[in-house]
């Protein structure tokens, strides 16, 4: 294999093994506030891991939306919600076992999923310049699926009005 | 090379010509192909990093000095004028104070996160400082994706300012870091839709196609002489900008009067220079983008011919917008923060909305407009 290869595999690990750490770093914490700041983490290696897919488009998406308004929503909610001094909470309860089955069934699953598709790639980008590309696409062939999920989030929206008005 | 292309071309042409070396004595003594290539990327990556590092502390220990003068200007006083002439000495001593002075952690602190803090609010500024274009051909990466990436790196910052807040254990840094986050999300909104209008109007959203999308009339068909969408964007950007930053008449996350420092009060030494850096850099920073998007960055007359004219017309535009920050600094007192919220809310937003659509439309009309008279030409 040639150098730039290899040198791309080796940061490839470096970044996966960023983005478990943080993600288990998000699960194992007992401290909410680091927990979300290790979801913060854990957006960057997606987004960095994008990055290496030449996917630049979803990984400035992944900042922007992830981290620039999912997490700082949640560390809000955390610094509203939780008390300075004392918030260290036990994060196993009883459900645990449950759940860490039907994860391990959904991660096998996927696993084999993916083995067994017939992935197509062709050597080149395909554009170069995705971003027009895609404005098309989603105000054309996509419009139908892309004005149902704006309802969507106005219903959220509106929801959360209501539930905080009450 | 002649003569005339390296004047007037001199940064561009000194950087191709490390270039051209350095490839070329590293392919005569053997060095396979590939190989160069990386090298080259690397070493010409860390030369512009390098630049870029350098040029953006510098500028930022001048503008502090900017601000002392200009706004002692304002009050009637003179400023700094005893260490070198004008004064001109005080931003090294501010940043010798800073280096030596003792960095005191407080016992409650959380540590990991208190010590983080200062450094997640100063790297997102630095890196968006990566797809500015200083000059012609003078960017460090000509992203396809410019603007977007601008707008991630603004949104990053907030995280530092809430583990600033969260991290110091304390009422003042925690209120501080809570007004911050609610008035950067409140106007990160209608700083990306003025944003977007501008992105109609050059059909681009890489800095570099905004850029040529305004060398009109003799390098001046900048988009604030759009009239009248370009003024109101700009204003609308200006606003909500400076309101991201944190700066006055926004600066109520630091408000001394009612939170001493606001987020960085538990902080000394460095940790609180590394804040201070982090605020005048994202003043720089906005002027910067606030005069590549709206005053043509480096378009101008002449740049043509003579591309290095292209760097003093860029720091002239941003120097004269950090001018209008340190003048709102001087003039404006600060909002509540009912009147925050509402003024974004209730004012910013809907009329962003509202400039959009006319924008949006009144391209469509001149569109339908220019195939009418083809079709009659035709």
């Amino acid at each position: 294999m040639d150098v730039i290869g290899i040198i791309s595999q080796l940061v490839f690990f470096l970044i996966a093994a960023l983005t478990l750490a943080a993600g288990l770093a998000t699960v194992l914490l007992r401290n909410v506030f680091h927990a979300g700041l290790a979801l913060v983490g854990t957006f960057f290696g997606v987004a960095a891991l994008y990055l290496m897919l030449e996917a630049e488009f979803l990984a400035v998406v992944q900042i922007l939306i992830y981290i620039g308004a999912i997490a700082v929503l949640i560390l809000f909610a955390i610094m509203l919600t939780r008390s300075l001094m004392k918030n260290e909470d036990s994060n196993i309860n009883k459900q645990w076992a449950w759940v860490a089955t039907v994860i391990v069934i959904l991660f096998v699953g996927l696993f084999i999923l993916i083995l067994q598709v017939p992935w197509q790639h062709s050597g080149t980008a395909v554009y170069t310049d995705l971003v027009p590309h895609l404005g098309t696409a989603l105000l054309t062939t996509y419009l139908l699926p892309f004005e149902i999920v704006s309802v969507l989030l106005l219903a959220a929206l509106i929801g959360a009005f209501i539930i905080a008005r009450e | 090379m002649d003569i005339w292309s390296f004047i007037t071309n001199p940064f561009v042409s000194i950087y191709e010509l490390i270039r051209g070396g350095l490839s070329g004595l590293l392919t005569s003594v053997g060095v396979p192909d590939e190989i160069v290539r990386l090298i080259v990327f690397l070493v010409m990556g860390g030369i512009v990093v390098t630049v870029l590092l350098i040029v953006a502390p510098v500028m930022m220990m001048y503008m502090t000095w900017l601000e002392r003068k200009l706004v002692a200007r304002m009050q009637d006083r003179i400023g700094p004028n005893r260490a070198g002439p004008f004064g001109l000495l005080v931003p090294i001593a501010d940043m010798i104070k800073f280096l030596t002075k003792e960095d005191i952690v407080p016992e409650g602190v959380d540590g990991p996160v208190h010590f983080l803090a200062p450094i997640v609010v100063v790297i997102p500024v630095i890196l968006s400082f990566a797809v500015i274009q200083f000059g012609v051909g003078m960017g460090a990466v000509d992203l396809n994706l410019a603007l977007l990436y601008l707008m991630a790196m603004g949104s990053v910052a907030t995280i530092g300012v809430f583990m600033a807040g969260f991290g110091s254990h304390n009422k003042f840094a925690l209120i501080g870091g809570m007004r911050a986050a609610a008035q950067i999300i409140s106007y990160e909104i209608p700083q990306i839709l003025a944003v977007a209008v501008i992105v109609l109007l050059a059909g681009s959203i890489s800095l570099t196609g905004i850029i040529k999308a305004q060398s009109g009339l003799f390098g001046l068909g900048w988009f604030i002489f759009y009239l009248p969408v370009g003024p109101i964007a700009f204003f609308i950007f200006l606003l909500a900008a400076t309101a991201e930053i944190n700066r006055v008449p926004f600066d109520l996350p630091e408000a001394e009067s009612e939170l001493v420092a606001g987020y960085h009060t538990e902080y000394s030494g460095m940790k609180f220079g590394l804040f201070y850096l982090a605020e005048f850099l994202n003043t720089f920073l906005i002027s910067a983008v606030g005069a590549s998007l709206f005053f043509g960055g480096w378009q101008g007359p002449f740049v043509q011919q003579v591309p290095v004219l292209g760097i003093v017309y860029f720091f002239a535009k941003t120097i004269v917008l950090i001018g209008v920050q340190l003048w709102f600094r001087g003039t404006l007192p600060r909002l509540r923060v009912d009147q925050l919220m509402n003024f974004g809310w209730k004012r910013l937003v809907p009329a962003t909305l509202a400039l959009i659509l006319f924008t949006a439309s009144f391209l469509w009309a001149y569109r339908l407009f220019n195939q009418f008279l083809t079709g009659l030409g035709g």
